[in-house]
């Protein structure tokens, strides 16, 4: 392939033609097509530090592993360091048995190899394995405006969303590609007119609903599409606190992994939304009203896939996406008090709270407060919960999460938070009582 | 009776099988999980959120799909699941296709070597007129027969 729809500079031309060699040459091709696929007329220079999704070395992803090489075999290197998911596994603060353990290895055998590649290719640093590395702490936050080529969808939707970046929801393995030339095609949410939402979403409920909740009503209703979210700075204000980014992140999370939403707008809340207000919105844009009735509904649609309804968890997971460090603070002070208001010590179950390594590192560091942790049978890890399930070992176990995410690719059932911070402490909980 | 729609042939070719068919969008992920980890041959379908597919074998069948959802890995998992031989023969876009199936099917093409044809633009009838199970033709052009 030497001609294209696009309007190629002289040297992106080059590249294409072969000049630099095949391996780059298949590379432009790839994010060529990839844009022609969109009506993308040009390509443009990514502006930061790139994120990628592919933080595991599963033995299947062969074909991935093969791109990789060929790409250090020929010498490149990302244009900008780069970040990337969670690692799948990290036994001191999540342990397994020794079947699961083997059958881990059988599952990731090609973590150490793949870790390597990474490295090779750009990978900022031994912390950068986290889906919230736009975290301050992290330090891969993208201006607003900045031009990416970024994957991992909850990452995507809060680059777009509240910091006011450009990227598009890109694939593993495109990503990638765009990071080594340093182009990404111009389509979609790079556009003024990708922005535009084509949803309007009218919250209605009678108090602050569920963000894990909200944002899967959203994500099921609108897939793909862009919405305009009305009526949530009632509860959240207007200021982008770390509480409320907490709040944005889940419901974000939450619409991309069960719709394809990659950008959303919060009236008087998220940057866009506040310079242009309800001019985002497109002509002809639909309604969708989500009262406490609606998040009952969304809700009572979850399949549950425990084989015992009954059964007392073998594990919480919360942190899907990373807890941010007001999050991870919070829930040690709020399954401590609630330990306390039913006279224990420890909760019922081991509870795994996920973090992005700088901020995990920030408490684990602290003998005081690893101390009182252990005691609590809490503990503060790195890993990818979904990873984690990945294993079909630890997929037949009972594993709750407050997370929409992992509900979406697991069999972990879902809480809202006031129940399973109750299931921790007491190993049961009185459902149907709280969506929001 | 057969109908016939036309589309954007994106990785054109021309093929004919079975037809399984989601009115809802396809989580790559969700769906080819189970069968990656266990290292399948088949592909049957493991996201409990389709009720169009859950369960059923995917390897194979021209899919017909409003688009893809879910992770951001979709193109990843659809470059092994072709690196496997358990790819779909075709996929079906009734909508414009998204970024993530149509980065995972150019990476097949390109790196892997290995084709699924692409149709898009199928339009919004196209999945109410077609049902799991018909025989599906596909022409290079993006001319697409269901009967």
């Amino acid at each position: 392939m030497t001609d294209s729809k696009m309007n190629l500079t002289p040297e992106e031309q080059a590249i294409l033609d072969g000049k630099q060699g095949s391996v780059l040459a298949k590379a432009m091709k790839s994010v060529v097509l990839y844009g022609e696929a969109f009506g993308a007329g040009k390509l443009v220079d990514i502006v930061g530090d790139q994120h990628m999704v592919t933080s595991f070395g599963a033995n299947t992803i062969k074909p991935y592993f093969s791109m990789m090489d060929e790409l250090i075999h020929a010498g490149l290197k990302t244009r900008h360091p780069f970040t990337v998911d969670p690692r799948p596994i990290e036994y001191e603060a999540v342990n397994v048995n020794p079947l699961q353990k083997l059958v881990n290895k059988l599952v990731f055998g090609k973590q150490a190899d793949y870790e390597k590649q990474l490295k090779a290719l750009g990978l900022r640093n031994g912390n950068a394995f986290t889906c919230t590395c736009y975290l301050p702490e992290v330090g891969n936050t993208p201006k607003k405006g900045a031009m990416l080529a970024w994957s991992e969808s909850s990452a995507v939707v809060f680059a777009n969303s509240v910091l006011g970046a450009r990227t598009n929801r890109n694939s593993s393995g495109i990503d990638i590609l765009c990071a080594i030339l340093g182009k990404a095609p111009f389509f979609g949410f790079l556009t003024d007119e990708g922005r535009q939402a084509t949803w309007k979403i009218e919250i209605k409920t009678s108090k602050r609903p569920n963000a894990q909740l909200l944002g899967s009503a959203i994500g099921l209703k609108v897939m793909e599409a862009v919405p305009y979210i009305t009526g949530l700075d009632r509860f959240l204000g207007k200021e982008l606190t770390p509480e409320v980014e907490a709040f944005l992140k889940d419901m974000g999370a939450a619409t991309a992994s069960n719709g394809a939403v990659g950008l959303y707008h919060v009236e008087n809340v998220t940057p866009e939304a506040k310079e242009s207000g309800d001019r985002l919105l497109a002509k002809g844009y639909r309604t969708y009203a989500i009262d406490d009735a609606e998040l009952e509904r969304v809700r009572a649609s979850y399949p549950v896939l425990w084989s015992n309804l009954n059964a007392v968890p073998r594990r919480a997971f919360i942190g899907c996406p990373h807890l941010n460090h007001y999050q991870l603070q919070n829930w040690i002070e709020r399954i401590s008090g609630v330990l306390k208001e039913h006279g224990l010590t420890r909760t019922k179950m081991p509870v795994a709270l996920s973090t992005a390594p700088d901020i995990a590192d920030l408490f684990r560091n602290d003998p005081a407060i690893r101390a009182k942790l252990t005691a609590m049978n809490i503990s503060i890890t790195t890993i990818c919960p979904l990873m984690y399930m990945n294993n079909p070992l630890c997929a037949r176990e009972p594993i709750a999460t407050n997370s929409n995410k992992l509900r979406t690719y697991s069999t972990a059932r879902f809480f809202l938070d006031d129940e399973i911070v109750e299931l921790m402490c007491t190993g049961s909980v009185r459902q149907g009582e709280k969506t929001a | 009776m057969s109908r016939t729609f036309k589309g954007r042939p994106l990785l054109a070719g021309a093929c004919q099988g079975e037809a399984l068919v989601t009115h809802g969008g396809l989580n790559t992920l969700a769906s080819y999980e189970r069968a990656l980890v266990l290292h399948s041959k088949n592909a049957v379908c493991s996201d409990q959120n389709n009720p169009d597919l859950y369960k059923k074998d995917m390897a194979g069948k021209i899919i017909c799909l409003p688009q893809t959802i879910g992770s951001t890995t979709g193109g990843l998992v659809l470059m092994t699941v072709c690196s496997v031989g358990s790819q779909p023969k075709a996929l079906l876009f009734a909508n414009h296709i998204d970024s993530l199936a149509a980065a995972g099917v150019i990476l097949s093409d390109i790196w892997v070597g290995r084709r699924i044809v692409v149709v898009d633009q199928l339009g919004p009838d196209f999945l109410s007129a077609v049902e799991s199970g018909q025989t599906i033709s596909i022409a290079e052009d993006g001319t697409v027969t269901a009967s």
